[in-house]
């Protein structure tokens, strides 16, 4: 059994916020992923931006979604600056139900060796600095995960 | 392919590692190279009335390229063009299109592009992104863990993998391939040849990339000086000419691996596939025209993914395409980076790429190519602009 994967210590991650990207923190404090979708054109978008790259609108729905993702592509770090013996699975993760939008975020409390592309992951919310919390992932269960 | 500008001198400081440079200071050591690529060139650093830059003119570490130090301590009397390209190391290649626009727009005659590194205190390059405060857009990436731009690219690097099947022996290759041609250069790094097996025992920092992937962190600076084809009649060293020169991007790679939005087909490429159509339309040539490329290598799966975007094989078959020997100098057909490289020469953020272009159409070069006639020269595969130069023999 290999170590199982980490994120950063929560007190250690910092984020900041602007109006747009705002309610995706929002939602993450009450544990819950949201994304924008264009009011106009109905496209997803991450991170939140002042416009849609596709009709230029700016009129933004956030939508809170199931919490599914699949993992794109990821990366086994090994050891973080002052923090060596963390491994760290980083992925960029597919939202099924924000097609097009992409998340990058961590999957934990896996074994780095199980991790494959195309693996089913739920969000779940850890907190973090300042009040704030983050969507990190968790391989889904009964997912065909294997 | 006739050219309205050509390159007409390159220098160089010598290349320490990170934070072995002082008590030399980042404004000396980008004055030497100038002054060095002035020599080179048979001009006085008087006789420069332009700048052009790239990255920003940022130099790494916080450092910036500052225009009116350096005429204030080389005495340069006056400037009538200094501007830079935005984003990064993307634009290494495309400053010297920057210096053409001045030159063809008649602002300047001598235009100068210099990148000096020298390693601060406080910091590495290697940890950059690990690094920056806070803000709304990168606080969508930074959490990971992320923390260098090579831990970005291997997500990449997996993808492509995942596609097509590339393997790491692949990677390996590119590295191995690089420290044999930096064997022979004096003022290389790292000289020392290594092998399959020393790759495959290398530190893996992030998976699937390891040390050897990685490129250096190198103190140093290398200047470029580019002028009119006319004027450069009368210059000392042959005139190298700039056959084309392009710089910008599609919007599906952008931010690249600071956004990792890119759509499947594009995640997995370098980002240069826009630049490499412009720049051959523009020149009226193909990949299979091109001599000898220098890739802009700061980990080794981009240069993989670069040849594809160039053309040099089909999409998806760049690993193939290398494990066969395809770069390599010793009888590869298209020798790749015959300087070293930044994974094995120095790290001056894709400068010394251009001056080895040079250098091969001077037929100068430590491993010259023989019979050399066009130099392929990219800048960095990151956030956009990103962009490509094509050189021909002097």
């Amino acid at each position: 059994m290999s170590t199982l994967a980490q994120a950063l210590p929560g007190d250690s991650v910092r984020i900041t916020t602007d109006p747009h990207t705002e309610p995706f923190w929002q939602a993450a404090t009450e544990d819950r992923l949201a994304a924008p979708q264009c009011g106009n054109c109905g496209a997803f978008r991450l991170p939140p931006t002042p416009f849609c790259p596709n009709c230029q609108s700016t009129a933004v729905n956030w939508v809170t979604l199931s919490g599914r993702a699949s993992v794109f592509s990821f990366s086994i770090v090994r050891g973080f600056p002052g923090i060596p013996e963390l491994t760290l699975v980083a992925a960029v993760l597919d939202l099924p139900d924000a097609p097009g939008a992409r998340l990058v975020s961590n999957v934990v409390d896996v074994d780095p060796a199980d991790v494959h592309i195309g693996m089913e992951v739920d969000a779940f919310f850890s907190p973090i600095a300042d009040g704030w919390k983050i969507p990190l992932f968790r391989p889904a269960t009964g997912a065909g995960n294997g | 392919m006739s050219a309205d500008v050509a390159i007409v001198g390159v220098g160089a400081t010598p290349y320490y590692k990170r934070g072995e440079s002082w008590p030399r200071t980042i404004t000396e050591l980008a004055g030497a190279a100038i002054l060095d690529a002035c020599q080179d060139a048979g001009l006085s650093v008087k006789d420069i009335d332009g700048f052009a830059y790239y990255s920003g003119a940022q130099a790494g570490y916080g450092n910036v390229l500052d225009t009116a130090l350096f005429m204030e301590t080389l005495g340069i009397p006056e400037v009538t063009f200094s501007a830079a390209l935005t984003s990064g190391g993307g634009g290494s290649a495309g400053s010297i299109g920057l210096a053409r626009a001045a030159i063809v727009a008649g602002d300047a005659n001598v235009v100068v592009t210099v990148m000096a590194l020298q390693q601060a205190p406080t910091g590495r390059l290697g940890q950059a992104y690990g690094l920056m405060a806070s803000d709304p857009v990168n606080s969508f990436l930074q959490p990971s863990g992320l923390y260098g731009p090579g831990h970005l690219m291997s997500i990449l690097a997996r993808r492509h993998m995942h596609d097509y099947g590339t393997r790491r022996e692949a990677f390996a290759e590119i590295a191995l391939s690089q420290r044999e041609n930096a064997s022979t250069r004096p003022k290389a790094m790292k000289r020392d040849p290594i092998t399959l097996e020393d790759y495959f025992n290398a530190r893996m920092i992030a998976e699937p990339l390891c040390l050897l992937d990685f490129c250096l962190e190198t103190d140093g600076a290398v200047a470029v000086i580019t002028t009119s084809t006319e004027r450069a009649r009368d210059l000392k060293q042959p005139p190298v000419p700039v056959i084309a020169a392009a710089h910008g991007g599609h919007k599906d790679w952008g931010r690249a691996f600071s956004w990792m939005g890119m759509p499947r087909e594009t995640f997995a490429s370098s980002g240069h596939a826009a630049i490499a159509d412009r720049l051959y339309q523009r020149a009226g040539v193909t990949a299979a025209d091109i001599d000898v490329a220098l890739i802009y290598d700061h980990f080794s799966p981009m240069v993989l993914m670069q040849l594809e975007d160039y053309g040099f094989c089909a999409k998806g078959e760049g690993g193939a395409f290398v494990e066969s020997g395809a770069i390599r100098y010793k009888g590869g057909s298209i020798p790749v980076n015959t300087h070293g490289g930044q994974l094995s020469e120095a790290y001056i953020v894709g400068m010394t790429h251009v001056k080895e272009g040079v250098e091969q159409m001077r037929g100068s070069a430590i491993n010259q190519v023989q019979d050399a006639e066009l130099a392929l020269v990219t800048g960095g595969p990151a956030h956009l602009p990103v962009s490509g130069l094509i050189l021909g023999k002097a």
